[in-house]
């Protein structure tokens, strides 16, 4: 009986004389840490997906507790919705950012675009990329492995292998530019999004003079600049051969899609023209 | 016993199809497209516009840098214009086109044969002509020669070492060369080892030249202090640091030049270059190229002006067999395949390999069954395999503590696995990323 009475009081006064020491070390090392950081940290989406610029959701909620404006802080994956909720915690003003969506700024398609080699390397686009120009004459075109595809971690590309470009799936990116980082032609772009997922794209990288261009792909931009002199918002732009167009001047008119000779500058998300009867009464009023 | 290097090594089948053929001159091209980066280091900068007359061996592209070379006219005619073009990479890379008439040469340049055997020049001379000549290392990596003659501060080169292996399989052009042209080379030697102020040389050759290797030592009696090495036939054999661990058998210490040790190495064809260059007053325009695989109808060792077309050495050596699978500008080892026949011939241009469809097909590729045979091939001592998985898992840090930077990227681990792993592509990237990293740091 008196074994374990011994027993116990040791154990007890080992205990107790543990407590006091951890009590006094746990005050004098304290370390203050802002609860807001796991507030905030709770709001956003967990994806740890690097979007933001920080190495993943903990960070990205140090940096907004520590930052005074949340001008130059946003989470791509959580949208103005996150930002909000993430601005009432801290009591600031939450900026609002219009929301962006990964495009693919390659039309090269197997039917576009003829392969004139083939490549029988290891099959990722960074070593194709960095071992000679690709499988067709567009040495800046896409190659079709999927980097891109391997880098999303929102399952938001579609490798399309029997086309030979990825597909972006709208609703599902959410803009965090891994794929743009992935990318070895760098070919992705983050554009403004607009409603009904509508867009009207230079869907072309090609920087080689128009004859060049043209014969290595049939909707190749070829720098003739006849979008950029029909644009009103000065959204075109032509550099090396290859026009651009600026989501963020850009206001859907359309009138460059129009006038582009080789279908390089493409629409999508809008409903089918009816500009086809309207050419066939202006064709026989002449 | 031969001499060999101690770690590693393949021995693909030789095939070395045009080695009895004597070195022809291909019919002059009507039009050739010279790029200005033909060499490692800086590209030229263009000197002649649209319309220009042009001379062969006048210089169209200056050089732009230490580390950089002139190019020269290789043909006579004008300059169709200067644009962009594939070159052997598929990307499009700056050249001069030049529509080729008649075959005028620079007045200065003597066109005989004849050997001429004395010179009068010091090192400095010799090294101020070489640049001007725009010589580069024609063994394939074309750094540029002078750099090379001109040791970093508190270095001192004690031996050169002359590259006669030709370890590549197929290739004949170095063999053909040492042939045909002993005497010249002596002399290339000669100037050389005056330019590095070294009063030794040895040329290596591999043993499956005896021709090459007995004439070369009965001319060597003739010049002073320089003698032939017989080396067993082994790639790679040919690469610079395994060349100087065979023949002196010391060992390039990890991220060092070969000057580290006291070895200066160059290839027979450039010592050619530098005779050439130098009692013939012919800057390097032209180089013995070999056109061989097993469906050619005429192997030939031709000697082409540079710009040619690829085409047309395909042609001359009896047109592209049915069955090609791969066109490659080299070596079946280290060489790579073009995407066209209209790449032009480059000063590092040694051959051009039309590989039957069945020889050149890769195998399929199945999982790493640790056998460890790429480890021992490895000349190096890399483990490729491990290398290969940190490039396919962007480990890069670790990989440059595995000395990726070290491989020589010969192709042995990929030549010997067994499972067909893509170990060089891999290990060529994670080489490439940990280029950037290290260049970043600076």
């Amino acid at each position: 009986m008196s074994i374990i009475l011994y027993t116990v009081a040791t154990l007890a006064i080992i205990g107790a004389t543990a407590a006091i020491i951890l009590y006094f070390v746990a005050q004098k090392f304290k370390v203050f840490e802002d609860p807001r950081i796991d507030e905030v940290e709770e709001s956003l989406p967990s994806a740890n997906c690097g979007g933001c610029g920080f190495a993943g959701c903990r960070a990205f909620a140090e940096a907004c507790v520590k930052a005074t404006d949340l001008g130059e802080l946003n989470c791509p994956v959580g949208g103005a919705e996150t930002m909000e909720s993430v601005a009432s915690i801290l009591g600031l003003e939450a900026v609002k950012k219009a929301p962006r969506v990964a495009f693919i700024r390659c039309n090269g398609t197997c039917d576009h675009r003829p392969k004139t080699n083939a490549f029988d390397g290891a099959s990722t686009c960074a070593i194709s990329a960095a071992s000679y120009g690709g499988e067709t004459d567009c040495e800046f075109g896409c190659l079709g492995y999927g980097d891109c595809v391997e880098s999303c971690e929102f399952d938001a590309i579609d490798l399309r292998a029997d086309m030979g470009v990825p597909l972006i799936l709208d609703d599902k990116c959410v803009a965090c530019g891994a794929c743009v980082e992935a990318c070895p032609k760098n070919l992705i772009e983050l554009r403004k999004m607009y409603p009904k997922g509508r867009k009207v794209v230079v869907a072309c990288r090609n920087e080689a003079k128009g004859g060049v261009a043209r014969k290595s792909c049939e909707v190749a931009c070829i720098g003739c600049g006849k979008c950029e002199k029909v644009c009103n918002f000065d959204a075109i732009t032509i550099e090396n051969n290859l026009a651009f167009i600026d989501s963020d001047k850009c206001k859907l008119c359309r009138k460059c899609v129009s006038v582009c000779p080789t279908h390089a500058i493409i629409e999508v998300g809008f409903p089918p023209r009816k500009i086809k009867e309207e050419e066939k009464e202006s064709s026989t009023a002449k | 016993m031969l001499k060999t290097f101690n770690l590693g090594g393949v021995h693909p089948p030789e095939n070395k199809l045009s080695a009895d053929k004597k070195i022809e001159n291909l019919p002059l091209p009507k039009t050739v497209f010279i790029p200005v980066a033909q060499h490692i280091g800086a590209p030229a900068s263009p000197v002649v516009k649209r319309g220009d007359e042009v001379k062969v061996g006048q210089v169209i592209a200056q050089s732009s840098g230490f580390v950089s070379t002139n190019i020269h006219s290789s043909v006579s005619g004008k300059v169709k214009k200067v644009d962009v073009s594939a070159d052997s990479s598929g990307y499009s890379k700056q050249g001069i086109f030049i529509d080729v008439a008649g075959d005028e040469w620079m007045e200065e340049i003597d066109r005989t044969e004849e050997l001429v055997k004395e010179f009068n020049l010091d090192g400095s001379e010799i090294v101020k002509k070489i640049q001007e000549a725009g010589i580069v290392g024609l063994g394939g990596a074309t750094f540029p020669t002078h750099v090379k003659l001109v040791p970093p501060k508190g270095m001192k080169a004690e031996v050169l070492l002359l590259n006669g292996v030709e370890c590549e399989p197929y290739l004949t052009s170095d063999h053909r060369l040492m042939l045909e042209k002993a005497d010249e080379i002596m002399v290339g030697i000669q100037l050389l080892m005056k330019s590095l102020q070294v009063n030794k040389a040895v040329i290596g050759i591999e043993n499956n030249k005896p021709d090459a290797i007995q004439l070369l030592t009965e001319k060597a009696k003739e010049y002073q202090g320089v003698s032939v090495v017989a080396l067993k036939v082994q790639y790679p054999q040919g690469g610079e640091k395994q060349l100087i661990n065979a023949v002196t058998g010391k060992e390039v210490p990890s991220g060092a030049l070969p000057i580290a040790v006291g070895a200066v190495v160059s290839n027979v064809g450039t010592a050619f270059a530098v005779y050439e260059a130098i009692q013939k007053n012919k800057p390097l325009f032209e180089r013995i190229v070999t056109v061989t695989g097993k469906g050619v109808s005429k192997p030939s060792n031709f000697r082409v002006r540079v710009g040619t077309a690829t085409s047309e050495l395909v042609e001359a050596a009896g047109g592209l067999p049915e069955n090609t699978g791969k066109v490659i500008s080299g070596g079946p080892m280290m060489g790579r395949a073009i995407p066209s026949l209209d790449v032009p011939v480059t000063k590092g241009t040694s051959g051009i390999l039309l590989m039957q469809e069945e020889e050149s097909k890769r195998g399929e590729v199945l999982n790493c069954i640790r056998c460890a045979r790429c480890v021992s091939v490895c000349p190096m001592g890399l483990e490729p395999y491990l290398l290969m998985t940190l490039g396919e898992k962007h480990i890069f840090d670790r990989a440059e503590e595995e000395r990726v930077m070290d491989c020589i990227e010969c192709g042995s681990c990929s030549f010997t696995c067994p499972s067909h792993r893509p170990l060089l592509d891999y290990i060529r990237y994670g080489k490439g990323k940990v280029g950037q990293i290290i260049r970043s740091r600076k």
